[in-house]
């Protein structure tokens, strides 16, 4: 009875609010039609576009770094072959099957194995994952001669930065390493190679300072990649443009020379064409594998260099600045005679000591010269002669006369943490210490103790423009691609040529002098005669007490707090070709530490100029007429007196 | 003679009833599936064995499963109804316990041969125990607060156990399915208009709770919602799926660029290429043109639907066609929002064409449920 009664009401009811449900849907469908009409057809071309950028991926082919080379066209670093072994595991099915049997041809070991299933678990099945690396070719050879047994294996022939000559350039020529996030937020370089995982990058030396030169440009390749970047096809490809080659000024021969001779003690060495300003040989020593930091050096090797006392990271010839001591007395000297306030004659009388406004400032020698003029006080190094001198002259020009002969400048080589050390100023002081100039201060100037600093580069400069008399600069790129490096300054410097003359007859006498500071260390061959100044610079204050006790000779001191050697040179003197400065850190005298490798590196120099060679391919030999060198069989460094 | 016996009398037997069975329903469905198995075949990249053959399968069974349904008698059922619900309730609870995890939530069963989602099988249930409810309870009562009582607690219990596993999307549109149903019962609109504004407050809430101690919902699902609202501030993360799925789509263009051409779906920038997002690969290959087909196939079957429920003078049977058609306008009203940025991603399938083996099969029972009705209907 229910349902007839229901029947009269039912079906209008639930027709009734089945058609509004029904009105609610198609009204919702209208919308989504409309949307569909609105993203679809009105916005194709903006979505399109969209598409089209998710689909092609720009890979980026990284270009081969150009090399370099020294003077003589020998290969300093090149880029070497890596031969890797990557597995795909998709493709491999059973990893590590495929790894056990990898195993028996190259040398796994269970960690690695263990490292490399972890590795690709973490990945993507298709992602390729580096079992090993640094294989030979041999070991390449076997696994893919054992390929059809290997599924999911493949070697992968990569390039690595390699430096043949390993430490001899490792201070000029630097080192590789891949691009850190910390080198992104301090380059400006907007070179997407940089991007590129461990994409290798100049991290010291030359590689960073011509890092643009040699980097090259990137090639690309438009790939057709899906949503989790997997290659679907190669689209095209443009070949990537390989960095220039350098060529460096430097002769690998008598860099290894410099290096071998110094290599027991932490100190550098500059030897320098003072014609052209070619740096021969930068030497500091200790110095250290560059191979290591290639691939990422150990954390016990980055210790050992670190942490060892004699730095071996630092380039000494460039970033280590020292007090010149009396190298320094050639430009007191000669600002000293351009300032008229001495002549050549002029003596002056040293006891042992000199007492100046109550201080009293000693000779190195105990009983003093007596009297001196300037050609001896060079000669003997006479302290007192220098304060005389140098207070005469004023610390103003002292130190102009030093900037002149390339002291307290930074000089432009491509090398990084290049120091400017320091020719202090009355104004310097005041500004940097808060303190006013005194005498006193002059006083060590003139001896080139104090507040004067200079490295070796700027020691080897000073002494290549009292040679010439010319403003010459440093040079240590010859060549960058196709292009020569000009030379810079060899243009006459404003000082009169007498008084240079005068000072590089002092130089003559310090070694060739019966009793010259330096004579041990002459060069006795007819024509290559050599000139220089020795150089013992105190790192610490002799008391009164100790003076009086007697001064503690050196070789009682710990290392650390023995006086610096050093020595500059030019040779030969009556035809200047080379110039050497020498510092052997805490090595005692100059003339007994520095000078004997100043000798021996010089002498090195122009033995190899006698037989022609050594001279750069690209340029004519500068000085010199080929029938004034006479054949002469010179003696070995080491047989000498 | 009892009325029930009248009805029985009127009916078609058979051969009969193969004349009554709704032909053009199950052609529009066969038209959709079809859609479906050549976008399969689109995304596999031209390899049928990986997702269109296992699917064509499937249909085949559901298609089967739904002509038996057909020819027999509704209120047979209607009789069952409670116990459908009853075993769709325990399987819920099952899942809670021993489904597995995928995804980061519990939402099947493996049976083996097919995994089983019981939340699907709910959809239907939820839909044929509220219309045996409502075919029994007297209609005076209807609109009575304790006789509401029952259905809010049929809805509320599954509702829960979904919401657990969790399951935001289904746990609305089983909500919704219940709610069109009680619509359609004659429920007092007082209820509806009550109902909706405490849905606004809970919204409010939701929002407002954000951050609080006692926050509502959990983080991923603010984030989806956030990212629902403004999609390109996060293109790579949050908002990858909407805008992604947007580009294929609006690449499509009117007319498509054409069959397998498609590069977002292929390529696997689609997340759910095959599931969840297959309409943008349809949009993508066939432009507007496919989408709009699609739809209008839809909308065709909801129509006839509701066109079969308002003709039958039996309220089960009107009432399950009519709860059947909108749980299926639900399915593929909430996809299609979601895939064109218009709803949160809140994964649900695009009925008879997702790949998919438990909501392929249960729409289609649920189907041969609307085909009994409108084969059994008093004439």
């Amino acid at each position: 009875m229910r349902w007839a009664n229901d029947k009269k009401l039912k079906p209008k009811k639930l027709s009734r609010r089945a058609f509004i449900m029904l009105g609610m849907q198609v009204g919702l469908m209208g919308l989504l039609g409309f949307r569909m009409r609105q993203l679809g057809v009105e916005q194709t071309k903006q979505f399109r576009l969209l598409a089209e950028e998710n689909r092609i991926n720009l890979q980026l082919v990284p270009p081969a770094r150009g090399l370099i080379y020294d003077r003589l066209g020998n290969i300093v670093a090149n880029n070497t072959p890596l031969y890797r072994i990557q597995i795909v595991r998709e493709q491999a099915i059973n990893s590590t099957q495929v790894l056990r049997k990898l195993s028996d041809i190259i040398p796994i070991s269970e960690d690695e194995m263990a490292q490399v299933l972890d590795n690709m678990a973490k990945r993507r099945p298709w992602v390729p994952v580096t079992i090993t690396e640094n294989l030979d070719w041999a070991q390449v050879a076997a696994v893919a001669a054992n390929a059809p047994s290997l599924p999911g294996i493949s070697p992968i022939v990569g390039a690595y930065r390699n430096y043949p000559k390993a430490e001899e350039f490792c201070h000029i020529v630097g080192y590789v390493g891949p691009v850190s996030d910390y080198d992104l937020s301090k380059i400006e370089d907007d070179d997407p190679l940089l991007h590129i995982p461990r994409f290798q990058i100049g991290k010291n030396g030359i590689e960073t300072r011509a890092e643009h030169a040699l980097r090259g440009k990137a090639g690309i390749k438009r790939i057709e990649v899906n949503a989790v970047g997997r290659v679907m096809r190669e689209i095209d490809n443009k070949a990537s443009e390989p960095g220039k080659n350098l060529q460096l000024t430097v002769d690998t021969e008598l860099q290894s020379a410099a290096l071998e001779r110094i290599s027991d003690e932490s100190a550098a060495v500059v030897l320098m064409d003072v014609q052209s300003g070619d740096i021969l040989a930068l030497a500091s020593a200790p110095a250290f594998d560059p191979n290591k930091f290639v691939t990422g050096i150990s954390v016990s090797d980055w210790k050992d260099l670190n942490e060892n006392e004699y730095r071996p990271l630092a380039n000494k010839t460039v970033s280590g600045t020292y007090p010149p001591g009396s190298t320094f007395k050639m430009v007191v000297a000669l600002a000293a005679l351009e300032a008229g306030v001495i002549d050549a004659n002029e003596q002056v009388r040293c006891t042992g000591s000199v007492k100046l406004f109550g201080s009293k400032f000693h000779c190195w020698r105990r009983g003093g010269h007596g009297q001196v003029s300037l050609v001896r006080s060079l000669r003997e190094s006479c302290d007192v002669y220098f304060y005389e001198i140098a207070q005469r002259v004023g610390i103003e020009k002292i130190s102009e006369m030093a900037r002149k002969l390339g002291l307290g400048i930074r000089h432009d080589l491509p090398l990084p943490a290049i120091r400017k050390g320091l020719t202090p100023t009355k104004e310097w002081k005041r500004t940097v210490k808060g303190a006013d100039w005194v005498i006193g201060d002059t006083l060590n100037a003139g001896i080139g103790q104090g507040f004067t600093l200079a490295s070796p580069l700027q020691l080897a400069i000073m002494a290549a423009r009292i040679a010439t008399g010319t403003a010459i600069d440093p040079r240590l790129i010859n060549t960058v691609g196709e292009d020569l490096m000009p030379v810079k300054g060899n243009t006459p410097l404003d000082i009169n040529p007498e008084h240079l003359a005068l000072v590089r007859r002092g130089m003559f006498e310090v070694v060739n002098g019966a009793r010259g500071t330096a004579r041990g260390s002459k060069i006795t061959t007819k024509g290559m005669e050599m000139a220089g100044k020795t150089g013992t610079s105190q790192v610490r204050r002799i008391t009164k007490k100790e003076r009086a006790s007697g001064v503690i000779r050196n070789k009682d001191l710990p290392w650390n707090r023995r006086d610096h050697a050093l020595f500059v040179a030019f040779a030969p003197y009556d035809n200047p070709k080379y110039a050497v400065a020498v510092i052997v850190e805490h090595g005692g005298g100059g003339s007994k530490a520095a000078a004997p490798i100043a000798r021996d590196v010089m002498l090195a120099a122009l033995e190899k100029d006698d037989t022609g060679y050594g001279k750069l391919p690209s340029q004519k030999r500068r000085t010199g007429d080929p029938d004034e060198q006479t054949p002469q069989t010179p003696l070995k460094p080491r047989d000498r007196a | 003679m009892s009325s029930y016996d009248r009805q029985m009398e009127d009916l078609p037997t058979g051969f009969g009833k193969v004349l009554a069975y709704h032909w053009a329903l199950t052609l529009l469905i066969i038209a959709a599936s079809s859609i479906g198995f050549l976008m399969l075949f689109s995304v596999a990249d031209g390899d049928i064995s990986r997702w269109a053959q296992p699917q064509m399968i499937r249909f085949a069974l559901g298609l089967t499963v739904m002509t038996i349904m057909a020819f027999i008698p509704i209120h047979t059922f209607r009789n069952l109804s409670f116990f459908v619900y009853l075993f769709a309730l325990v399987l819920l609870v099952v899942v809670e316990f021993a489904g597995n995890s995928s995804k980061g939530s519990q939402r099947w069963i493996d049976l083996g041969f097919m995994r089983l989602q019981p939340s699907e099988l709910m959809k239907i249930a939820l839909v044929m125990v509220l219309a045996f409810y409502y075919s029994w309870l007297d209609r005076d009562r209807v609109s009575k607060p304790l006789w509401l009582l029952p259905p809010l607690i049929l809805t509320l219990i599954p509702m829960a156990l979904v919401l657990r596993q969790p399951d935001l999307g289904t746990a609305v549109l089983l909500f919704a399915g219940a709610v069109v149903v009680m619509f359609l019962a004659g429920v007092s609109w007082w209820y509806f208009a009550t109902g909706a504004s405490a849905v606004a407050g809970l919204v409010f809430a939701v929002f407002y709770s954000k951050g609080q101690s006692w926050q509502l919902l959990k983080d991923y699902q603010y984030k989806r919602i956030a990212t629902f609202l403004d999609p390109s501030n996060d293109p790579l993360g949050a908002g990858y799926h909407i805008t992604q799925s947007k580009i294929a789509l609006g690449s499509g263009g009117l007319s498509g660029r054409g069959f397998m051409q498609g590069t977002q779906g292929r390529l696997n920038f689609l997340p759910e290429k095959h599931t969840d997002f297959i309409f943008t690969t349809l949009a993508e290959e066939f432009g507007f043109i496919g989408g709009a087909t699609l739809l209008l196939i839809y909308l065709l079957i909801v129509v006839f639907c509701v066109a079969s429920a308002v003709s039958n003078t039996n309220r089960y049977g009107a009432l399950v066609t009519l709860g059947v058609s909108a749980t299926f306008f639900f399915y593929f009203a909430v996809n299609m929002s979601m895939v064109m940025g218009m709803a949160p991603v809140v994964g649900v399938p695009l009925p008879l064409v997702s790949y998919g083996g438990s909501a392929m099969l249960v729409l289609l029972a649920g189907f041969g449920l609307v085909q009994s009705a409108h084969i059994h209907r008093p004439r």
